[in-house]
């Protein structure tokens, strides 16, 4: 049965493909043979789903009329240069490269497209041999259910409601959204978009949406405007490089973490038992944090916006965290 | 009927992937194509049937019945009208794109330019269908690089059956120390890599979060077994409670609400002025001074009341340093 249907398919589709001119149907159920033996609804039947098999396998089945000067009769056709995958002329370093790439996806739906795209390039020729390259395999995973869906949404610029549980929101709430895209960044994954509740772009954590994403509108009824800059965004996301120093004193012996991105500072330390060193940051508040981990081992010296901070906050925790009575 | 739709797919890659070669093995075929090869002799047997309109002799797909019967070898004749592959499809062009950006941001000097050049070639063959890639960016954190190599380093540790020793950090303790381990697996959860392992220091298993290993070196010493030793089931979360952590009631200002998120939470009341009070347990009193000094004034440790005095003793030790 598969078999059969197959062949039919594959008739079809050459049929579409070496004709020069739209094909009527009438010539279509003259030349395969299943349409020939079937009655006139049947066929119909047969050939619609047939058609629309072929369409979603990506096959460009286009309409057109059989003679142009009288538009009276629908034909059907694919046109090769939409078909066919163009030439692609890889190095044998470059095709490796794609074979390693073939293997960094971790999520179950997106490594099935990747092999699908690889079984197309080894077909047009390209010989994936992953030893010829040494470099570290990168892998991505995307554990958050909303992943796929919205992955989806942005290909086919389709609109989309789901809840979403803000950082500083008590509970969920619905949001619409017309996604433009998905970015990851150190591992967790959000999707840009403009918010149609707000009028405004927005950014959301895909691990804090909740519930089911919901499609709500047409696909492709909405279109990302230009200039959008994905990138930029996701570097927004990310915390900022590591690029300023900070002098601190830490005890002899203690905040071991910290000393995984310090060296020793220039300068001694003029208390007896501590180190001075150099440590190098991106942000103010997540470097204090950092250091208010340490308690009482770790001691800023500079810049003043970090000491301000945890001077602050430990000034704020003697006096909220009175004694008990 | 999804049978014949991935039939047909099949066979639109696999007519053009036997003409580039002139040949192939069945077996080869196989693996390439990820099937059985009874299922490629299937697909071939389709092929039989098919060809040009009218079907007349002449018109027929030719497929070498004897190679592939006497020397499992395919060959296959008069179908030069399909000797390219089918297009990309977006989902396929964006997978393979959005992989390919991934291994350019992990790699090396040496080794960007091909990936880049892969990429303009990749997205000059995909046509409109790579567009759609645009829409999807990956940014690797700094460290990721180093936890991929430790990845690949461990992953051959646990498939060779090797012990491993690591130095690794342990933040609520503040301490790296080195310990020898027999590696069950490495896995993947709440957004970090781990590798579970049995560990001959606490002698007992543990995970370790890779990007807080600041050396593994694999040994030459077979890992040993422990009896009744299972990976973790991760499927519920790393942190799974065991009963014997801290309970704690805290009062957080609205700034603070985050904390219900990121800790497992047994009871969270609303207060006036959108303020929170949890119950939540907490693996370690060290953790808990920890979060309520970066916390500030945004919260209060209402129980148990003798780590409220605890964590405001370190909170005066601290501020005298500064005076």
């Amino acid at each position: 049965m598969t078999a059969r249907k197959s062949e039919r398919l594959l008739n079809l589709l050459i049929t579409l493909l070496v004709s020069r001119t739209y094909v009527s149907k009438e010539r279509l159920r003259a030349v395969i043979e299943p349409y020939r033996e079937a009655g006139d609804d049947a066929f119909e039947k047969m050939f619609e789903r047939d058609k629309e098999e072929l369409r979603s396998l990506g096959i460009p089945v286009e309409v057109g009329y059989v003679d142009r000067a009288f538009e009276d009769e629908p034909g059907y056709r694919i046109e090769r240069s939409a078909f066919e995958l163009p030439d692609i002329d890889l190095t044998p370093q470059e095709a490796a490269v794609i074979g390693l790439a073939a293997r960094v996806w971790q999520h179950a739906g997106l490594a099935a497209a990747t092999s699908d795209a690889l079984v197309k390039l080894k077909a047009a020729g390209v010989d994936v041999d992953r030893a010829a390259l040494n470099v570290v395999q990168p892998q991505l995973t995307a554990e958050e259910p909303a992943f796929e869906p919205l992955w989806e949404a942005t290909r086919t610029r389709t609109p989309v409601r789901f809840g979403y549980q803000g950082s500083t929101a008590t509970s969920p709430s619905t949001r619409h959204l017309q996604p433009w895209g998905v970015v990851s960044s150190r591992s967790r994954w959000y999707v840009v978009g403009l918010d149609t509740d707000r009028g405004e772009p927005r950014v959301f954590r895909l691990s804090r949406v909740r519930g089911s994403v919901e499609t709500d509108g047409e696909a492709g009824c909405f279109g990302v405007p230009p200039g959008t800059d994905l990138r930029a965004i996701t570097h927004r996301l990310a915390p900022p490089p590591a690029d300023r120093t900070a002098e601190v004193l830490a005890r002899a012996g203690a905040a071991h973490g910290l000393r995984r991105h310090a060296r020793a500072s220039t300068e001694v330390s003029d208390r007896e038992g501590w180190e001075r060193l150099t440590v190098t940051y991106g942000a103010t508040e997540a470097f204090a944090d950092e250091v208010l981990g340490y308690g009482a081992d770790v001691v800023v010296l500079e810049p003043d916006d970090v000491r301000n901070s945890v001077v602050r906050r430990l000034t704020e925790v003697a006096r909220t965290q009175a004694v008990s009575l | 009927m999804t049978g014949a739709r991935e039939q047909v797919a099949r066979l639109l890659a696999l007519v053009p992937y036997i003409q580039s070669r002139r040949e192939v093995p069945l077996d080869q075929a196989a693996a390439d194509f990820g099937v059985r090869p009874e299922q490629i002799v299937k697909d071939l047997n389709v092929l039989w049937f098919c060809g040009l309109p009218g079907l007349e002799m002449g018109d027929l797909i030719d497929v070498d019945m004897d190679a592939l019967e006497g020397e499992g070898v395919i060959r296959v004749s008069n179908v030069d009208y399909l000797d390219r592959p089918l297009r990309l499809d977006s989902s396929e062009a964006s997978a393979l794109i959005v992989a390919l950006r991934a291994l350019r941001e992990g790699s090396d000097d040496d080794v960007r330019p091909v990936v880049d050049q892969t990429l303009r070639k990749l997205e000059a063959a995909a046509g409109d269908a790579a567009a759609e890639a645009a829409r999807v960016d990956v940014l690797l954190s700094e460290q990721q690089g180093q936890v991929d190599q430790l990845r690949e380093q461990l992953t051959d540790a646990v498939q060779r059956g090797r012990q491993v020793r690591l130095d690794y950090y342990v933040p609520t303790r503040d301490e790296s120390t080195e310990r020898v381990v027999d590696p069950l697996r490495v896995v993947h959860a709440d957004g970090h890599t781990y590798l579970d392992a049995w560990c001959h220091l606490a002698e007992d298993q543990r995970l370790f979060r890779l990007d807080r290993v600041s050396g593994a070196e694999v040994l030459d010493t077979p890992a040993r077994k422990h009896q009744g030793l299972r990976p973790r089931d991760l499927a519920a979360g790393i942190f799974q409670p065991s009963g014997d952590e801290l309970l704690v009631t805290l009062r957080l200002d609205p700034t603070a609400r985050w904390v219900a998120e990121y800790y497992v939470v047994e009871h969270t009341r609303e207060e006036a002025g959108g303020g929170l009070t949890v119950r939540l347990r907490i693996g370690d009193p060290a953790l808990l001074t920890q979060l309520m000094l970066r916390l500030g004034g945004a919260a209060e440790l209402l129980e148990p009341a003798g780590l409220a005095e605890d964590v405001r003793a370190v909170a005066e030790q601290a501020l005298a340093l500064y005076a």
